[in-house]
């Protein structure tokens, strides 16, 4: 372990602004491409049981 | 082992299995559904040792300060951008030669994917060449090149987005994918053919590695977890196109997610 505290682990030995702002960028890019994709599914799949005939009386 | 009987249960033996098959989106999209969930959990194992490893383990570099840590997110975001690239220029390629709907929509489906990557290579690269040379961007080989990586994923979905029918599009992209590739041997030697701000490539398999033992663990951990989070996406997105393009199939009516999944 190199940090002897929270603060040090923040601080990034001065450099938290670069370090920090890649982490939270690339966490932004895969939990939006993770809500995008699942967004994405849902619509498909209403638009599917939209198209589905209404299961009529005799149908199995 | 030729004395064994023929209905052997498929998939234990690997030479008998018909593999072809499974290009067929219909039998394809379950098979997809299925492996996801390993993809995510290897993920986000993959994920936390990597992040605990180099964020936590690996110790402070001697130049870099804790500015080199970014390594952990950029050299494994960089060597996606590419690798989805070749992926799918294999299977646009694959696509054009045989004709098969799967290939085309696995290419698609691999394209943002790739921009994405390509773009939290060139933004942790901006955030990490500040520090470190100075400048956010410099028009080197290897910031234009793979730029360019980017201009090329954002050019094939464009177009295919442009292109109603999709047989006709899935064409055009496959085109641009392949006419493309050659820009990626051009990204990965940028940093030998032209004098660079950029270092050099983290790891070669001919030399031993330049780099601490638990900073080299945390960018392999990190590398194979963007990697299981890759296949993850891609193959939910594949499953999603599948059923886009095939949303009028009977097999797609009778699926019983489509009823879970709208809830």
């Amino acid at each position: 372990m190199n940090w002897h505290s929270l603060g040090e682990f923040v601080a990034m030995g001065g450099y938290a602004p670069y370090v920090w702002g890649s982490v939270a960028m690339t966490a932004a890019c895969l939990v939006g491409e993770v809500l995008a994709l699942q967004a994405r599914r849902r619509a498909i799949l209403t638009l599917i049981a939209a198209l589905r005939v209404p299961p009529a009386k005799g149908r199995a | 082992m030729s004395s064994s009987p023929k209905i052997a249960a498929p998939g234990l033996l690997p030479g008998r299995v018909n593999w072809l098959k499974y290009a067929a989106p219909q039998a394809f999209y379950p098979v997809a559904g299925r492996l996801v969930p390993w993809f995510v959990a290897a993920a986000l194992a993959l994920g936390s040792a990597g992040l605990a490893v180099g964020f936590l383990v690996a110790p402070t570099d001697r130049q870099q300060g804790d500015a080199y840590r970014i390594i952990f997110l950029h050299v494994p975001a960089a060597w996606l951008s590419m690798v989805i690239y070749v992926a799918m220029a294999f299977w646009s390629a694959l696509s054009l030669v045989l004709n098969t709907r799967l290939s085309a929509m696995m290419a698609r489906a691999l394209a943002p994917t790739g921009a994405l990557f390509t773009f939290l290579a060139l933004w942790t690269g901006a955030l990490w060449g500040r520090p470190t040379w100075g400048a956010w961007w410099v028009w080197d080989a290897r910031l234009t090149s793979e730029l360019l990586l980017l201009f090329l994923y954002v050019g094939f979905m464009a177009l295919q987005s442009s292109i109603d029918d999709p047989v006709r599009g899935d064409k055009a992209g496959a085109v641009i994918a392949l006419v493309g590739s050659i820009n990626v041997p051009v990204i990965y030697f940028s940093v030998q053919w032209w004098n660079t701000l950029h270092q050099g490539a983290s790891i070669s398999l001919r030399a031993a590695p330049t780099m601490a033992t638990t900073m080299l663990t945390g960018m392999l951990l990190t590398t194979l977890a963007l990697w299981a989070y890759a296949a993850a996406v891609v193959l939910v997105r594949l499953r999603a196109i599948i059923l886009e393009r095939e949303r009028g199939a009977a097999w797609v009516a009778a699926l019983t997610d489509v009823a879970e999944g709208v809830r």
